[in-house]
């Protein structure tokens, strides 16, 4: 790990830093497009700030090697990770200017659907099912959303049946994997071919022959009243879409009901120890069921925000892998809301960090770019699953004797 | 796996305790209904016995994925509806010819119309003969990746594994391989197929390592990874065939063909496309079968697989065979996508894989993870794909139906409680065929 820190640090001061100029500039832009600015832009010069960064990483590289984080590790690598991202960014817009309020909002646009997915997994895997079904659910959502949207010509009816759509397939991977006793896996291998040549079937039979099934209205950006106006913060938490408000009550809501509540206790309990949960009266199926309900419901709303919430138009294949980056989170965020929702927000990050270098011009293919989330999720998942503590009986059958 | 089949020798020691330590039948990861002679001294009625109930599931989940598939058919389409306005018998008859009429052109694009045949074979016009019997042989083209793809699915399933990445590993064996189709030239033929044949299984296996390694070292989930190995995959391919492997004289992102000598020989002159490597599949899946039952390598797998800890205290270093199994399966994989670029395309397009790996994990399920009923099983999805482009041609119903049809066998073999209760059928003797993928922490 301390060799990584080290490494880090060396590229920013030669492979940055020895490729500026002396007196070139970076500016940063402070405030998502579109909004009247209220915080000046921040510029620093390019290659002091450049070395500054190589230097502390550096010296936490070598702290590292001589004695160790210990616990803090993980922080260390965030810093120096974080450090290096910046670094990059001071380089390559060296000379130019780039939006980091923009940058940040869209980070969080593209960590919505992630999160929600991410969710949806909480809840299903603190119950001890694992669902590897969302990106169908997802996709699911989205096409039922954006078809019964069109139909009703109304938002909420559309929201509604993308919920309920989700919320059919987690019963039936219940009703597979809790009254069947199929491999949880392979249930949920079964949901995603099933969405995927579903919607498909759907789209290529109504939504492409009649444009007006797939023109659903979608939700407004929605600004709170006094929120939004706060300097940086306030445009990028509260001007914006009602999903992204509505992910974050869900993220307290769950947390609590998790954590602080008699419901929450016995949804743990059933996935770290059924058979203790059982001999305590806890009904082990129905709370499983409950679980893959809820799971699907979530991930029918994250699949409607792609449709009701961003694009407006149902695509074929469109959740292009976020349940399974979400469910990446959620490992990584230790099957936590908050640890998944900062897992979420890196991932949206690096996304949406790469839209932002192909417009500044980096010589990297834009493929590339595109790669970095899903080798984000493997670095990271190679990283963090040893330490992590899933739910004991995560992906066991339950056997009622 | 390209050594001969000289040692059959290491046969009855190998498979003793493999039905042996199945008795811890929660970790068992798939029961050898098909595999090998029974332990109890029976006849050979019994074993007949034995297939026919391994076969009766697979049977029957076919048969309900297809009926369900044509109630989807019926409540799709509109000319059903309009019948139900008429009258309500009216509607069921519609409904009823709509989905004959839809399973007909399937039928017929999977094995070829029987009048055509019997009318050119009379006419003995040898083009007339070539095209009413192209649909089966074309099958048996389709059905070809089917038999790498499924194959290496069923691998990773005996060694314990979950192999998602097969799609990943098509792209890249693929890219692999029409790299070395075009790029080296001036080789004779019987060099250059073989080259071109093992650089895709090389690029399939480095995409199956990766996961594997990971797996292995740090027990990150190949579920996951090989998942995320897929994405790279594609937008690795994406990036290739617009930039340095798109032909040069072209704006379509295509990269160019490969030369002649590494084109797999077909046997017919046009339109039969059938080339060799059907029979390279066939004669991998029965490597395949000799490797994993006949070998102790083979043994050690599986026993890897089937309960790694009792594999540990046998002295099987249990991370080794994952790096390896995952090696291999994503060979396999390549191999597929090779097949589909040397025999087929002759080049690489865009988005030419259209889902070979994840039809391979419903192959893999349906054919018990043995090479032999990968085999079935991918003739029988090789005939519904070649058929499903003609009834999507005929009556207008999308080609993604099949997946749909694909799923629902699917569970229906997942479960087969399902099948047992819609069909009455008395639970069997002997314990299910159980698949089992361990969760998130290995």
């Amino acid at each position: 790990m301390g060799f990584l820190f080290l490494l880090l640090g060396l590229v920013l001061w030669f492979g940055f830093g020895a490729d500026t100029e002396l007196g070139q500039t970076t500016t940063f832009g402070m405030t998502p497009g579109g909004v009247q600015a209220t915080v000046a832009d921040w510029t620093v010069s390019t290659r002091p700030a450049l070395i500054v960064l190589a230097l502390v990483c550096v010296f936490l590289g070598a702290v590292e090697l001589v004695r160790g984080f210990g616990r803090m590790t993980n922080l260390a690598l965030g810093l120096v990770a974080g450090m290096f991202v910046f670094g990059f960014l001071v380089w390559a817009a060296a000379g130019t200017s780039v939006n980091l309020g923009g940058l940040l909002n869209s980070s969080l646009d593209k960590a919505v659907p992630i999160t929600l997915a991410a969710l949806s997994g909480v809840l299903c895997e603190r119950a001890g099912v694992v669902n590897i079904a969302i990106e169908g659910m997802m996709l699911m959502g989205a096409m039922m959303g954006a078809l019964i949207g069109s139909i009703a010509q109304n938002s909420m009816v559309g929201l509604a049946g993308a919920v309920v759509a989700g919320g059919a397939l987690g019963l039936f991977h219940g009703w597979l994997s809790i009254k069947y006793k199929t491999n949880q896996i392979i249930s949920g291998t079964v949901i995603n071919i099933f969405s995927i040549g579903m919607t498909s079937y759907i789209s290529s039979l109504f939504l492409q022959q009649q444009q007006e099934l797939n023109h659903p209205p979608i939700f407004p950006t929605f600004p709170l009243p006094l929120l939004s106006k706060i300097p940086l913060a306030g445009p990028i938490l509260f001007l914006n879409n009602p999903f992204v408000y509505a992910m974050f009550i869900f993220l307290i809501v769950i947390h609590v009901a998790l954590f602080f509540m008699r419901w929450g206790l016995r949804h743990r309990a059933v996935g770290e120890h059924p058979k203790a949960a059982d001999t305590l009266g806890i009904n082990v199926f129905r709370t499983r069921y409950i679980a893959t309900l809820l799971s699907g419901m979530m991930a029918g709303f994250a699949g409607a925000y792609l449709t009701l919430g961003s694009v407006g138009r149902f695509d074929e294949v469109m959740t292009a892998g976020r349940g399974f980056i979400g469910l990446a989170a959620m490992i990584f965020g230790n099957w936590t809301p908050f640890g998944a929702f900062g897992a979420s927000l890196l991932f949206g990050f690096a996304d949406a960090l790469s839209a932002k270098l192909a417009i500044l011009g980096v010589a990297i293919p834009s493929q590339f770019l595109l790669m970095t989330p899903y080798i984000v999720t493997m670095v990271v998942l190679a990283g963090v699953v040893g330490r992590s503590q899933m739910p004991a009986a995560d992906g066991v059958p339950y056997e009622k004797e | 796996m390209t050594k001969s089949k000289a040692k059959p020798k290491s046969k009855p020691e190998a498979s003793k305790p493999a039905t042996g330590g199945q008795a811890d039948a929660g970790h068992v990861l798939i029961q050898e209904l098909m595999a090998g002679p029974p332990e109890s001294p029976g006849s050979k009625r019994s074993w007949w016995r034995r297939v026919g109930q391994a076969a009766l599931v697979p049977a029957l989940a076919v048969l309900s994925g297809l009926l369900l598939g044509g109630v989807l058919i019926a409540v799709t389409s509109p000319e059903v509806h309009e019948a139900f306005q008429v009258s309500v018998l009216n509607g069921i008859v519609t409904a009823f010819a709509v989905v004959f009429r839809a399973y007909l052109a399937l039928f017929a694009g999977a094995f070829g119309d029987p009048v055509k045949m019997t009318l050119a074979l009379q006419s003995g016009d040898p083009e007339a003969i070539r095209r009413a019997f192209n649909p089966i042989l074309e099958s048996m083209v389709a059905a070809t990746p089917y038999i790498f793809a499924g194959l290496s699915v069923a691998l990773a399933f005996r060694g314990g594994l979950f192999n998602i990445g097969a799609e990943g590993q098509i792209f890249v064996g693929a890219i692999t391989a029409t790299y070395a189709g075009y790029a080296l030239t001036g080789l004779p033929a019987i060099i250059h197929i073989p080259v071109a044949l093992a650089a895709g299984a090389l690029g399939g296996a480095l995409w199956g390592f990766i996961p594997g390694y990971l797996k292995a070292r740090t027990g990150a989930h190949e579920v996951i990874n090989t998942i995320m190995m897929n994405y790279i995959a594609f937008r690795l391919s994406d990036w290739l065939l617009t930039g340095p492997m798109m032909r040069p004289d072209s704006f379509n992102p295509v990269s160019p063909t490969i030369q002649e000598s590494a084109m797999l020989p077909r046997f017919f002159a046009d339109p039969i496309r059938l080339h060799l490597g059907f029979f390279l599949a066939l004669v991998t899946a029965y490597l395949v079968y000799w490797f994993l039952f006949r070998t102790t390598w083979g043994f050690d797998l599986r026993t890897a697989g089937a309960n790694p800890r009792a594999a540990r205290y046998a002295g099987i270093k249990t991370g080794r065979w994952i790096i390896l199994t995952m090696t291999l399966a994503g060979a396999l994989a390549g191999l597929a996508g090779t097949n589909e670029v040397l025999g087929v395309n002759h080049n690489l397009a865009m988005a030419f894989s259209s889902g070979y790996g994840f039809d391979a994990i419903a192959i893999a399920l349906l054919g018990r993870s043995h090479p032999l009923g990968v085999v079935l099983a991918s003739l029988l999805f090789g005939t519904l794909r070649s058929g499903a482009r003609r009834m999507q041609v005929v009556s207008g119903i999308p080609i993604d139906i099949i997946l749909v049809i694909q799923a629902m066998i699917l569970a229906f073999i997942a479960a087969p409680a399902i099948i047992r209760a819609i069909y009455r059928l008395r639970q069997p003797a002997e314990a299910e065929a159980e698949v089992l993928v361990r969760g998130w922490g290995g």
